[in-house]
């Protein structure tokens, strides 16, 4: 996104040359093995230690946690997280393999921990040495998160867990999970309780993790089964109870609407694959310049042109609200605009991805194990992941009901 | 790369000339009010009439509004663009009935003339007078080439279709061929040789009218061959601003739509709660906020680049606003209609009056299609 043309302040002019220097000359070069299209599809465990290594030097040069208090790790700058952002957008980098930790745990931990679990866990957040996932959905609690049932019984000083969470991607390779839980089975939402555990630690002894297979074909996320694990209190974050406004914070980073932006790092292109970029609609015009359905170039199709140029004004628009959002005298609620960035994101992609179907014409059978695949068969690929966005983190039809009930003010669908 | 403001230039003046126009439609230009000003006759074989408040306009004209784009050199304020999408969006959220979007769209095109003689006619704007655009064919062509009206020996001849606010208006600018090419005219409204016959239109709170000129003595503000340039440096800037018409609009519908969704009971519920009909109003406003900053980054890009160094993209984003808009205004009138049900349907509900104008609106300047297959070319490239 080109957010260069916007007027930073001095810091973060400053900090925008320094990024570019630094990646000019420490950006990585292709990867040994391929690199999927984001973090939720790492599979491969040496595909996730390139991306740690990457993430590590990043960290170390400053471009991660740019904004967080120098005592947590972080750089301790302001606004500046999303210079860096920018930047390795420009540059074209891997992105950052830990995207649970840096998107959900860190700013959960940053405000609700207790000051030395903060310092303790924040700095091997950032760098990536440390990979966190995210136990909050349940057989039971998907749209409706706060039907939790994993249960945590307090004993002396410590908590004795037990349950059943699925859909969690990344556990597999997880060191930290941020888990909510229920504490009390008398009351749905005040009988909540957030904690961070260390579940990589613990596997074999209270943990087990087993991959769930997704419709891709691709492994990346799993079922985490707790019985009897036991876990220290100062994992405990916030008040025994106040789970679930903790997880009102991760879910709000989550969905872009947070206070921190996240650390986020991509573009890269390999060489390794067909290249591919199956986020961008430059991309999907490159392929339609490529491709041939029913025997015609596809890019001269005019229900194709048209169906291209309206979801290049969604992402214009997309880009121009983000600015938008930051101008108070232009926006009618504070959240209006932030909270449709998960659902407008999410369906972007998926939207993207399935006009690419329809440019393929008869190519678009292919898959990535076929050579003959048009941009590797990744369009495809990407079209059958969007669906895991669209569902996690809030369905899009519980965003489209908070968006309705909190902006809108509509009665509670429930 | 153009630098251009993080808050699109949208700053204290205009949140301040914004505010005021916010309290004066909100003083003077109620829904209901509207209804009974504009929607006293039903009958679809009615007279074509032009209902619109002299007053209001002369008070719109003290606080600045038609003054605020004029330049200072030509004795306006000189505010940037966005400040006059500002008060379009306000209008188009009173459906407010009068030349203001048709005099804006004149001044665009007069401060793209350069010439003694235009400035001499923003000056009149700038003095209040309504003014409006002659500048569309029988076909219905918004290219800046096409006209049916040609100039020779300084005389006006033929007719311009689909002319707005045609007759709140006191001054016509008026696209005409010659063998040198696509000039600009002015004329005044009453000048001999000018007919307006009214167009019966569906939308309540405009006229329109298809103007003959039959020998029309007229004053040239573009030369022939710098008419069409200047027409087509224009048009981002009247596509921003119909498309702030159509946010405007838009946002009335959607809040009148949730007001009634949130107190009309059915099945022991207000509709509202009933997600078949939450989600799609959830739709409408995402719309209308991709629709709004759109034409502000527009607008902001218009006003950042005032020597036309990157003006593909300036003109990409309009086209973008507008297409967006378009789609918007007839999503948020349909939805609307659809949600308040039976009342819906009825001329007694104040909704159909923003359902014609957002109609109208969508199809001003080009409707989303057109946008969009402009864009194609520019974008994808030229289809084989």
């Amino acid at each position: 996104m080109a957010d260069a043309d916007r007027k930073d302040t001095q810091e973060q002019a400053e900090f925008r040359a320094y990024c570019r220097d630094w990646l000019t000359n420490n950006k990585p070069g292709q990867p040994p093995v391929r690199i999927p299209l984001g973090a939720l599809e790492l599979s491969d465990p040496a595909a996730l230690q390139w991306l740690q290594v990457w993430q590590k030097s990043a960290f170390d040069a400053g471009l991660v946690g740019c904004d967080y208090p120098v005592e947590a790790g972080g750089g301790g700058r302001n606004n500046c997280q999303t210079i860096a952002n920018q930047e390795m957008q420009r540059a074209k980098t891997p992105f950052f393999p830990n995207i649970i930790g840096l998107g959900m745990a860190a700013p959960t931990v940053l405000f609700h921990a207790q000051e030395d679990t903060k310092n303790a866990l924040l700095p091997r957040l950032f760098s990536g040495e440390d990979i966190w996932c995210q136990g909050f959905s349940e057989p039971g609690a998907g749209s409706d998160l706060a039907n939790q049932q994993t249960f945590a019984e307090k004993r002396g000083d410590s908590w004795v867990i037990n349950g059943h969470k699925v859909w969690t991607s990344l556990a597999h390779f997880a060191n930290w999970m941020i888990l909510l839980c229920r504490t009390d089975k008398a009351d749905k939402y005040n009988g909540l309780s957030y904690f961070v555990v260390p579940i990589q630690t613990a596997i074999g002894k209270g943990v087990t993790v087993r991959p769930l297979i997704k419709l891709t074909g691709e492994t990346g996320f799993n079922e985490v089964i707790f019985e009897d694990l036991v876990v220290e209190d100062k994992y405990r974050l916030d008040a025994v109870g106040a789970g679930w406004k903790v997880a009102m914070t991760t879910l709000s980073h989550e969905r872009g609407a947070g206070q921190l932006v996240t650390p986020s790092a991509g573009g890269m292109t390999q060489d390794n694959t067909k290249g591919a970029n199956t986020s961008s609609p430059s991309a999907l015009i490159e392929l339609a310049k490529t491709s041939y359905r029913n025997g015609k170039t596809a890019a001269d199709d005019p229900l194709l042109r048209d169906e291209i140029i309206k979801i290049m004004i969604r992402q214009e628009a997309f880009r121009q609200n983000q600015r938008r959002a930051l101008v108070p005298a232009l926006i009618d609620h504070p959240m209006r605009i932030p909270l449709q960035n998960k659902l407008i994101g999410t369906e972007f992609n998926q939207d993207l991805a399935e006009i690419a179907y329809d440019i393929q014409g008869a190519a678009s059978s292919l898959y990535l194990n076929d050579e003959n695949a048009p941009g590797g068969g990744e369009w495809q690929l990407a079209y059958m992941n969007s669906f895991g966005v669209t569902i996690a983190a809030g369905a899009n039809e519980v965003q489209r009901n908070i968006l309705g009930e909190r902006v809108l003010g509509m009665p509670k669908s429930k | 790369m153009i630098e251009q403001p993080k808050n699109f230039g949208f700053g204290e003046d205009e949140t301040m000339l914004r505010d005021s126009a916010k309290k004066f439609f909100s003083d003077h230009c109620s829904a209901d009010k509207l209804h009974r000003q504009v929607a006293g006759n039903p009958d679809i074989h009615r007279n074509i009439e032009c209902i619109w408040d002299k007053g209001l306009w002369q008070q719109i004209t003290e606080l600045g509004w038609t003054a605020a784009c004029v330049p200072e050199a030509a004795g306006g304020i000189g505010m940037p663009l966005v400040a006059a999408l500002a008060l379009a969006e306000e209008a188009g959220r009173a459906a407010f009935p009068s030349p203001l979007i048709s005099t804006f769209n004149t001044t665009f095109v007069l401060r793209e003339c350069n010439s003694a003689a235009a400035n001499d006619v923003l000056a009149e704007i700038a003095g209040g007078k309504p003014m409006s655009l002659a500048i569309t064919n029988q076909q219905g062509s918004w290219e800046p080439t096409d006209t049916d009206v040609s100039i020779d020996k300084g005389q006006l001849n033929g007719t311009a279709w689909f002319v707005q606010d045609a007759r709140k208006a006191e001054g016509l600018v008026v696209s005409a061929r010659s063998a040198a090419g696509v000039g600009l005219y002015y004329v005044a409204a009453d000048a001999a040789g000018v007919a307006i016959a009214a167009d019966g239109i569906i939308d309540l709170t405009r006229d329109q009218a298809h103007i003959s000129f039959t020998g029309v003595t007229a004053v040239e503000v573009a030369a022939p061959g710098a008419g069409d340039v200047a027409l087509a440096y224009a048009l981002p800037a009247i596509q921003a601003v119909i498309a702030a018409d159509m946010v405007g609009a838009g946002e009335w519908l959607l809040q009148t739509t949730v007001e009634y969704a949130n107190t009309r009971v059915q099945f022991d519920r207000p509709l509202g709660f009933f997600q078949a009909v939450k989600h799609p109003l959830v739709n409408v406003m995402l719309d209308i906020d991709r629709a709004k900053s759109l034409a502000y980054s527009a607008a902001c890009a218009i006003d950042s680049d005032p020597e036309r160094q990157e003006w593909a993209n300036t003109v990409k984003l309009a086209h973008m606003a507008k297409a967006n808009a378009s789609d918007m205004a007839v999503f948020a009138s349909s939805r609307a209609v659809q949600f308040h049900g039976g009342i819906g349907f009825t001329w007694e509900c104040y909704v159909h009056l923003f359902f014609k104008r957002q109609m109208h609106n969508q199809m001003l300047f080009g409707d989303a299609r057109y946008h969009r297959a402009i864009l194609a070319d520019m974008l994808i490239g030229q289809a084989a």
